[in-house]
Formats: structure tokens, sequence, C-alpha cells
């Protein structure tokens, strides 16, 4: 017998044994009719079906002279033959990953000496092998047949591009599956839970079968990349969601609100973190609240790093997309001074008006983020610094200064409001990207609603009070800067 | 060797197990009893290495079921409560995916795994699928999927449910070959007569915690008290049990059977039998009433949460 060591990059013993999973995983597929057939089905008859579709459909727009969409119309037809099979990677990876926890088979696999990436790695591989060859398979038939009948010969780029997109479907698809098996303990539960990741891939083959219509490969090249930063954050969620601990400490589907309620309320009032059930005082709690503030700090260094290249992107596209003549006439100091004097009407509310906008932006940004693991949230954070330095820019290029806009305009509040936006903004991310680093010892769930807890703890303890003093400044100090600036 | 130090497992706001120790010296057997969602299957999980503990340590042959997990998974062999088998496999080919992932060659595997299915009356039926096997056999192959890479801690859940007596028997052979054979044993069982058969230390779990220690003859005199002796005499009692109260204490009398206690029988009983010929009684039979365990089990499951521990 050899001798295990851990190690915590993957060696040759790593692939061995994931191999081992998969090779069983697969000959277990492989001896399933329920997926064979289909996939049979896919691979062979429907290419088959497609490519009769494709010459009808050629034969018919050239009656019109529109054979220009029907060429355009092949490529999505090879998408659609080579994503069909894929889409059945999904159904393996389920079957795979809860399918083998109900059947109880799971237990005497997790006390064996395989590493919880081992035996990841292998049910990814054995979730992607069958479908990704069915899916192959059927293009070649679909791009073959269509060579007989119809002389198309498909660009080598086309080829590329369907097959990576195919592929890193597949792998978000798997990993996604990973995902919602961790969270379910019966298969029934998990197709439902599987809606989360269906839905989202229909949208997105509509957005490439459109891309394919209008032959935009560029773009069809930015969402593959898209997708494969995609694939990779779902992997890197889905190994550490996949351990020993999880997969058997979950044993109920049930949501208990009562139980979260408590656990929220205990990690907000600090009851918990005091541990002699008892609520602190004012003073613990900001005490217990400020101790939260060091663990943010990596996720305000990320966003610092997503203002500054919103910043970069807003200089790119002003320089895109500059003003036209008479909107860049009014980019002057002059102009803005006659704006300011047109607020003075509004003066006495001005501090809770903006207070509340941007306690929209942010809840805003928070709660896409709770949906798209931080990423909608990050855009929401880039986006008003993004049109800052694209406002800029056009100053810049209408011969103005920008840093004198700057000056004028957002530093005397950005002092304030930015530090605590990046304080909020990093407590959200916490929360949104739970599932890529649980805790041992903790379910996601717990650790979901603690990271929740301590958003909720920095929103309203820290984040309101200097967002309020920010909204006084914007109010009545930003605008006295302003005149002095531009002279008013 | 298994050790526990007041291991404890929380699920959430669930308790299962809490301040749990346990001690199996090489070569012993435990016998782990106690009612459904006692703590039972979370204790075997933590013992290997499948779920981490919320508190306290354990150790199997001195390496940390939590820091040194793989190697612990790789001295152990586990039985759970449910084989979950791959149906779609033959014995065989079931066995040699378990056997690589142990790092045995397949000639090995194949070597041990059809003397197993020999030795468990399953000759000739290692290259059907599971799925035509019957309940009792897949809890062979699970059991022989446990112990086929040969290792020095068995813990096994229930290993004889859903089997005939006759493959019953066959298992309990297995395990007590094992226990002679110094491995290390832990069996979770609802089979009280199994336990007492097999075990060198009984251990009875309740609500999460082990609430009685010991071999079986500790435990019965613990729980049970001193064996209750049996008399039987010619003819009814009238007003001779005043007599016999000076000598034992009584426990109950029914027509002419006296059941008694005593601390010290080698010394009580010839004198007994002495009062009842001096009063006129003559003795028919004088023995011990068995006690079993499934009487300490009940009394121990059946105490009340506040009782101190024993």
């Amino acid at each position: 017998m050899t001798a295990l060591t851990p190690s915590t990059h993957p060696n040759k013993r790593d692939f061995q044994m994931a191999m081992v999973v998969a090779r069983r995983e697969i000959r277990d597929s492989f001896r399933d009719w329920r997926i064979i057939i289909p996939i049979f089905l896919l691979t062979l008859i429907f290419p088959a079906l497609m490519n009769f579709t494709a010459s009808r459909l050629l034969n018919f727009v050239s009656d019109y002279g529109a054979e220009i969409v029907g060429n355009q119309l092949i490529p999505f037809l090879l998408l659609v033959v080579g994503f069909f099979p894929m889409s059945f990677s999904l159904i393996i990876a389920l079957e795979t990953f809860v399918g083998e926890k109900e059947r109880k088979s799971m237990e005497p696999l997790l006390s064996t000496p395989l590493s919880n990436g081992q035996l990841y790695a292998g049910k990814m591989v054995a979730a992607l092998v069958p479908p990704l060859s069915a899916s192959y398979l059927g293009m070649l038939v679909y791009m073959v047949g269509l060579y007989f009948s119809v002389d198309w010969r498909p660009e080598l780029q086309l080829v590329a591009q369907t097959l990576l997109l195919t592929t890193v479907q597949g792998i978000i698809m798997v990993a996604g599956a990973v995902v919602v098996s961790s969270q379910a303990t019966s298969v029934r539960a998990a197709n439902l839970l599987a809606s989360f990741i269906i839905v989202p891939m229909a949208i997105l083959i509509q957005a490439e079968a459109a891309a394919l219509f209008w032959g935009n490969h560029d773009g069809l090249w930015w969402l593959l990349l898209g997708l494969a930063i995609t694939a990779v954050v779902l992997m890197r969620m889905g190994l550490s969601l996949f351990n020993r601990e999880e997969l058997l400490g979950r044993d109920i589907d049930q949501i208990r609100l009562g139980w979260m309620v408590r656990q929220f309320w205990g990690y907000f009032s600090g009851k918990t973190q005091l541990g002699n059930g008892r609520y602190p005082n004012p003073i613990t709690w900001y005490r217990q609240t400020k101790a939260i503030v060091p663990q943010l700090l990596p996720g305000m260094g990320a966003l610092l790093l997503a203002l500054v290249g919103a910043a970069v992107v807003g200089v790119v596209m002003a320089q895109w997309f500059p003003f036209p003549e008479d909107l860049k006439n009014q980019l002057s100091g002059q102009n803005m001074l006659t704006n300011l004097a047109g607020l003075e009407v509004y003066m006495s509310a001005l501090p809770l008006f903006i207070l509340g906008q941007n306690v929209r932006a942010l809840l805003l940004q928070t709660i896409l983020g709770i949906f798209t693991l931080g990423v909608l949230g990050v855009l929401v954070f880039m986006l008003p610094w993004g049109v800052i330095s694209f406002i800029a820019m056009q100053f810049y290029m209408a011969g103005e200064n920008p840093f004198q806009f700057l000056l004028g305009t957002i530093i005397p509040h950005a002092i304030f409001e930015l530090p605590v936006l990046l304080l909020i903004g990093a407590a959200a991310l916490r929360w949104q990207t739970v599932t890529f680093a649980p805790l041992p010892n903790r379910s996601l769930s717990e650790m979901f609603i603690l990271r929740a807890a301590e958003f909720w703890r920095i929103f309203l303890g820290l984040g309101i009070p200097f967002l309020f003093l920010a909204a006084l400044v914007e109010a009545y100090v930003t605008p006295q800067i302003l005149q002095l600036v531009y002279g008013g | 060797m298994i050790e526990a130090n007041n291991l404890g497992k929380n699920f959430e706001e669930f308790t299962a197990v809490h301040s749990l120790s346990l001690n199996v010296p090489p070569g012993e057997l435990l016998a782990l009893l106690g009612p459904n969602g006692a703590g039972k299957t979370t204790t075997v999980r933590m013992l290997g290495a499948i779920l981490r503990p919320s508190s306290g340590e354990a150790r199997i042959n001195g390496y940390d079921v939590v820091r040194e997990a793989d190697k612990v998974r790789h001295d152990i062999g586990m039985l759970t409560e449910q084989p979950g088998l791959y149906l779609r496999m033959s014995g065989l080919e079931y066995l040699l995916f378990y056997g690589r992932l142990y790092g045995l060659s397949d000639e090995e595997i194949k070597q041990r795994g059809l003397e197993m299915f020999e030795r468990f009356d399953m000759a000739g039926q290692a290259d059907r699928r599971l799925g035509q096997y019957s309940k009792g056999m897949r809890q062979k192959v699970g059991l022989i999927r446990a112990m086929l890479h040969n290792p020095s801690v068995l813990l096994l859940d229930e290993p004889t449910s859903a089997m005939d007596p006759h493959s019953a028997k066959l298992v309990r052979d297995a395990i007590r070959a094992l226990r002679n054979d110094r491995r290390t044993v832990i069996l979770c069982t609802h089979n009280l007569a199994e336990a007492e058969l097999l075990a060198d230390t009984i251990a009875i779990i309740k609500k999460g915690t082990i609430v009685a220690q010991g071999s079986t003859a500790v435990l019965k005199q613990k729980l049970l008290g001193q064996p209750q002796l049996e008399v039987r005499v010619d003819r009814p009692l009238n007003g001779e049990i005043r007599e016999l109260e000076k000598l034992v204490t009584i426990e109950a009398v029914e027509g002419n059977v006296i059941r008694y206690r005593t601390d010290d029988p080698n010394v009580t009983n010839p004198q007994l039998v002495r009062c009842l010929g001096g009063l006129g009684l003559g003795v028919i039979s004088l023995q011990p009433i068995s006690q079993s365990l499934e009487q300490v089990y009940l009394r121990v499951v059946a105490e009340k949460e506040e009782e101190p521990q024993l």
C-alpha cells in the first residue's frame, strides 16, 4: 500500500485518484439507458435533423435572394447541435453528486483516503466527458453533413468559438450543479434548484445566437472570456462547498425561519459574540463592530482596484464617445455655477435627499451582488466612478481643467464618502462571496447569516452616520468650494 | 487504538454529541448501544474523520482525526449504516474500485476479495451485478469493502442488520476473528445479544453522551445490583418469611418460590438453606436468576435526564 502525503498542490497521485473515481462514474453513466439513449439520439439523429433543416432553410431563403440570412443561421444551428447533448452534463452532474448522496453511497466514499479535491475533480470529469464527447461528435456529424449537402465550409474561428463555448458552458453547468447539490439532499430538490442554472443558460444561448447571427465574433470572444471567469469562480466555489462536512452535515432541506431570525439577531445584537446570554451595551456593540473592520481590508482593497479600473474605463470611453460640440460648450465653470444656483430652493432637503440616494444605491449594489456572487454589486459600485472619470475626461477634451472640476464637485465630500462606501461595499462583498470560503465547523447557512449580520452592523452602525456627514458636506461645503474654485 | 476526549458535535443549534469520551485499546471490541438519534452514527463519523468535531479531540492509532484525517481514513475500515453500493457494478468491480482508492493492486484486491466472498458464503457471486444481490448479501459486500485493505481499526454500523441468522453468524464469526487478530473494533448495534456476545466493553450512548460504560458484567453489577437468587421450597410459606429477612433481602415471594438478593452468597446461601430446614421447609432448588444486557440497556435508556452518569 502506498502512503498518503497531504499536499496543497495537485500531484500525480491526485490525478490518479480522480481518474479512478471518474472511470467508475463514466462506466456507470454508460450503463444507464436513461442517459445513453438521449445522448445517442442527440448525437446522431438530432444533427442529421438540423442538417436537413439547414439545407431546406438555405434553399428557401435563396428563393427570395436572402442567402445571407441562411448563412448566418447555420452557425447558430451548430451551436444548438453542440449545446443539446452538453445540457446532459447538468443531469449527470446532479445524479453523480446529489444522487449519490440520496442513494447513501456517498458516505462509504467519504470514508476512504480520497481528498475532497480528488473526489470533486473525478466527479467533474465524469459529468463532463460523456456529454462533451456527444457534443463534439454531434457537431462533427452536422458539419460533415452540411459539407456534403450544401458544400458549407465553416471558418476556423467559428469552429473554435463553438467548441470552446460548448465546453465552457458544460463546465459552468457542472460546477453550478455541484453548488446546487451541496445545498440539496434529494435529486428532486436539486432539480428544482437547477433552474438557477438553466434559466441563465437559456438567456446566454440567446445572446450567443444574436452574436452569431450578426457575425459579432469579437463579442463572442469577450463572452467566452466572461464565461471562462464564471467557470473558474464556480469551480472554486464548488470546491469549497464540496467537502465532507457540508455533504454529510446537511440532512434537511427545510427553511427554519425561526432559527435564522434568532441567529441573525444574536450576531447583529452582539449577544452571540458576548457569549453570556446578555446584550452588550452600545459601547461594547461599537467595539465589536469596529473589530470587523480589519477583516474588511482585503475587500476594500479589491474595491479600490475596481474603482481605478472604472476610472480607466471612463477615460477610454470618453475618448471613444466624445461629447458633440454643443454639449462640450456647456462644460464650463460658469454653467455649473448657474446650475448650482438653481439648487438653492432645495438646499434644506438636500442632505436627506443625498443620503437617501446613497442608501438606495448601496442597497441595490448589495442585493444585486447577493444573487450574482458579488459581480453585479461590484459593477454597480464601479458605475458612478466610471461616469465621473468619463465626465472629467470630457472636460479635459473641451479644454477645461479636469482636476478643477473634480476638486470643485467631488473631492470635498468624497473624502468622507469614499472610505465609508468602500467599507460598506467590502462588507457586502464578504456577504455575497461567502460560498467561496466557508469556515470549518460552520454550515453555509450559518456563515451566510453571520456575514449578513456583520454587513448590517457596518451599514447601520458606521455607514449611515458617516454617509449623513458626507451628505451634509456635499450639500453645504462642496457648493462653497465649487464657487471658490470657479470664482463664483 | 481509539481514543476520544470530550468529543462534541453541533449541527447549527442542534447538539448531536457532547462531552463523549471513550478509549478502546488495540484488539478490543467496544459495542456502542443507544436509541435511534442518540449520536452513534455522528460519533462514528467523527472517529472516521468524515465529520469534524465541534469540540474535544479524537485519535485513531495516535493520528488526530482533524489534523491527520487522511492517515486516519487510511487506517480504518468503515461499514456505514446502509452499505450504499453501486448497483450497476458487479461485486468484484465494486471491490476493485474501492481497493484502488486504498492503493491496492488489482491482484491483491481480487485475491482478498474472492477469499472473503468465499468466507461469507458468497462464492461464485462476485461477477453478478450488485443490484441482483439480496439485502443481506449487500450488507456482506459492504463489510468486505470495509475489511479489504486490512485496516487495523474497524468502525461497523449495524453489520448484521437485514441478515438471516446463518449470514449473521458468519459475520459475527468474522468480527470475532478480527478481534482475535488484534484489530480494534467499534460496533454500533441494536442487537443486544450480539453486543453481549462480541464486545469486551459496552458503551451506552443517550442524547449524545455516554451514560454507561464497562464490561457486561460490570454494567450488570452497577445497574442491576447483585444478581437475584431464587429458592424453591416444598410448600408455600406462611409467616416464616420474617426469619428469612434477617439473612437476605427478599425481593418477591410467589407461592413456594422466594426471590432474594445477598451481598455475599457464599456465606448467606448455606445459612439460608439451614434456616429453611430449621423451619421445616425442604429446598427443591436454589439458582441465580440471569440478568440480561437488555435489562441494563432499558434501565439506562429509561433513566431521567437529570440522573447522574455512571
